[in-house]
């Protein structure tokens, strides 16, 4: 069946571009992992890195481990991949949750899992516990705080079951906020008050492959459900009574994705701290690509958000003397594109 | 496909802690169109989240196909009986195509993507209505008569054997509220039972096969030109109405409020 030939091509859209979008987005992550690989406080060639990989994975390694092999399979290898998967993470779970909660201002921690898994951390840096401890307390944190606000949120009756949940997670999160402020007032001012300003930050820096196996295995758990709901995804962006009248049990979906993007969002925070912006941002640029399809639009902005924060965190780490925070650095970046997204998109959401 | 009804006994509905109307009967038979006519909060809208099972009702029964409502689940509910709701902008770009294709969820596997007979069956409801030159145009880009046209392709993207749906020419174009309208009579000819709300009276005159008058329970209910009359317009709506027979060749009649003090 086709289409009449009239009307602007800004109204239209076609289905074929995604493979492409894919493919080439792919190929460009590749070239930006084997750049971000390269530079640092310790350049190395790209020929240089593809020959120890391959020596690596042949079998065929010196004896004793040379510098480069340090340095990629230690130091850098471990962070791009967290940029990679914690990325990819934020943008599936801001994606999942703008079509949900029908908003395109919505970012991964509406329903408060940032700042549970901010107050979380803080309270273990208070407390002066250990690294394992401070990531155990900010996921718990954030998924306790998602919890609370869920409950909070379907407990009240007569009004829209989404209202009701933003506006319990807006109010949850001031809540969490004020505790958080309140132990930072507390905290000692030489010790502690920077531990929390720099977790709270955020930063890959600290990123080991131990966190990165953990936070890869959690995300790759919560990815299942919106891979297999790809499709009736969709759904959840209509009006409740639609959606229900159209055969899908509206309540059941919103549970299972809420949990999945929690997850997500839970571990990337607990290993990096509080990174923004990539959840609320890439989410647009994708749908901006490739239409709000979900099934189309869940992995071209995983694509997109691993890349961004790939290209945020190797700028943070090599622009200056001293690392920049990429919490910062997603902000400063993410203010100007996004103003621009919304002048340039009109009403494209 | 055996005919269908939906039929409510002494139906009482409403908003959880108030009930709007008591004692509504009716029945509606796969064919027909019925319309219900009622002021603003009369509960038109009410009573049709009622029947699709997305309000608890207040007391009576509700069967479809003889099965009480509460039997039936979400999936099936949902292959027998198509929504219509009142049009609105829509919140992301999917295409006409796309938003139509929704339709088939209760079709559709839990884990699945449609497949290319649920394409085929969204393109043939978007053929039926009409709209195939805006299959790939945006939803939220299209007029709101080209969007009523829409959301009426997606309930027909059910399979449906009985339709609700809520104020369909609600603020349309002259022209587009007649093409509406063609579309409710299109439908009751393909065998499906319709019943829709509207505020215009002349529309349930020139499109219904039946009428029920609500303000809080059925004032009038039964062929158009019996339960319309200025009468029972003036109980339903508080204003005077002249009901005028047009003369022949036209068929019909139409309400003609008086303005005067």
């Amino acid at each position: 069946m086709t289409g009449a030939p009239a009307a602007g091509a800004s109204a239209r859209r076609t289905g074929g571009r995604p493979l492409w979008f894919n493919l080439g987005a792919a190929l460009l992550l590749a070239a930006l992992v084997l750049f971000a690989m390269s530079v640092g406080r310790f350049p190395l060639g790209p020929g240089e890195i593809l020959a120890v990989v391959w020596a690596k994975l042949t079998g065929a390694a010196a004896v004793a481990p040379s510098a480069a092999e340090t340095v990629i399979f230690q130091v850098r290898g471990p962070r791009v991949a967290a940029a990679i998967v914690i990325g990819a993470a934020l943008a599936a779970a801001g994606t999942a949750y703008q079509g949900m909660f029908r908003n395109p201002l919505v970012s991964p921690d509406i329903l408060g899992v940032s700042a549970g898994a901010g107050l979380g951390a803080v309270l273990a840096i208070f407390l002066s516990l250990s690294v394992l401890a401070i990531q155990a307390f900010a996921f718990a944190g954030g998924i306790a705080a998602v919890a609370i606000v869920y409950l909070v949120g379907s407990s009240v009756r007569g009004h829209d079951p989404i209202l009701a949940l933003i506006l319990a997670g807006v109010v949850i999160g001031t809540l969490l906020g004020s505790c958080i402020a309140l132990l930072k007032y507390l905290a000692d001012p030489y010790n502690q008050l920077p531990a929390i300003t720099f977790w709270l930050l955020g930063s890959l820096a600290a990123v080991g492959s131990q966190e990165l196996g953990m936070v890869t295995l959690f995300v790759l758990a919560a990815l299942v459900p919106m891979f297999l709901l790809r499709w009736r995804m969709n759904l959840l962006s209509l009006a409740d009574d639609e959606a229900r009248a159209l055969g899908v049990n509206t309540g059941l979906l919103r549970v299972v994705v809420v949990c999945a993007a929690t997850l997500m969002t839970a571990t990337s925070v607990a290993v990096s701290g509080i990174i923004g912006w990539v959840g609320l941002l890439i989410p647009h640029a994708a749908r901006m690509l490739v239409g709000p399809e979900f099934s189309r639009l869940l992995p071209v902005a995983m694509l997109l958000g691993a890349g961004y924060l790939l290209g945020v965190d190797t700028l943070a780490r090599t622009m200056a003397r001293i690392e920049v925070p990429p919490g910062v650095l997603t902000a400063v970046i993410g203010t100007p594109f996004f103003v621009w997204l919304l002048a340039a998109s009109r009403r494209t959401w | 496909m055996s005919a269908v009804r939906l039929e409510t006994r002494a139906l009482a509905f409403g908003h959880p802690g108030r009930t709007l109307a008591r004692d509504v009967g009716f029945t509606l038979a796969a064919g027909e169109a019925l319309a219900v006519l009622g002021p603003n909060g009369g509960g038109k809208t009410t009573l049709f989240r009622t029947l699709l099972g997305l309000l608890p009702r207040h007391g009576g029964e509700i069967l479809l196909d003889g099965r009480a409502l509460e039997d039936w689940d979400r999936r099936s509910l949902a292959r027998t009986l198509g929504y219509v709701p009142q049009q609105h902008a829509g919140y992301f770009n999917f295409t006409v195509r796309e938003a139509v294709l929704m339709g088939r969820t209760a079709h559709v596997g839990l884990f699945a993507t449609p497949a290319e007979a649920d394409r085929a069956a969204a393109a043939e409801a978007i053929e039926a209505l009409g709209i195939g030159p805006l299959a790939d145009r945006i939803y939220t880009r299209i007029s709101g008569g080209e969007r009523q046209l829409a959301l009426i392709a997606r309930a027909l993207a059910q399979g449906p054997r009985l339709l609700v749906m809520d104020e369909p020419t609600a603020s349309l174009d002259f022209g587009n509220q007649a093409l509406v309208l063609r579309q409710i009579r299109a439908l009751a000819a393909r065998g499906i039972g319709v019943i829709f709300s509207t505020h215009d009276p002349d529309h349930a005159l020139a499109c219904a096969d039946r009428v029920m008058l609500l303000k809080d329970g059925v004032l009038a209910l039964g062929a158009p030109h019996e339960a319309i009359s200025p009468e029972s317009l003036e109980r339903l709506y508080g204003v005077h109405v002249d009901v005028v027979s047009l003369p022949a060749p036209l068929a019909g009649s139409v309400c003609v409020p008086r303005l005067a003090t």
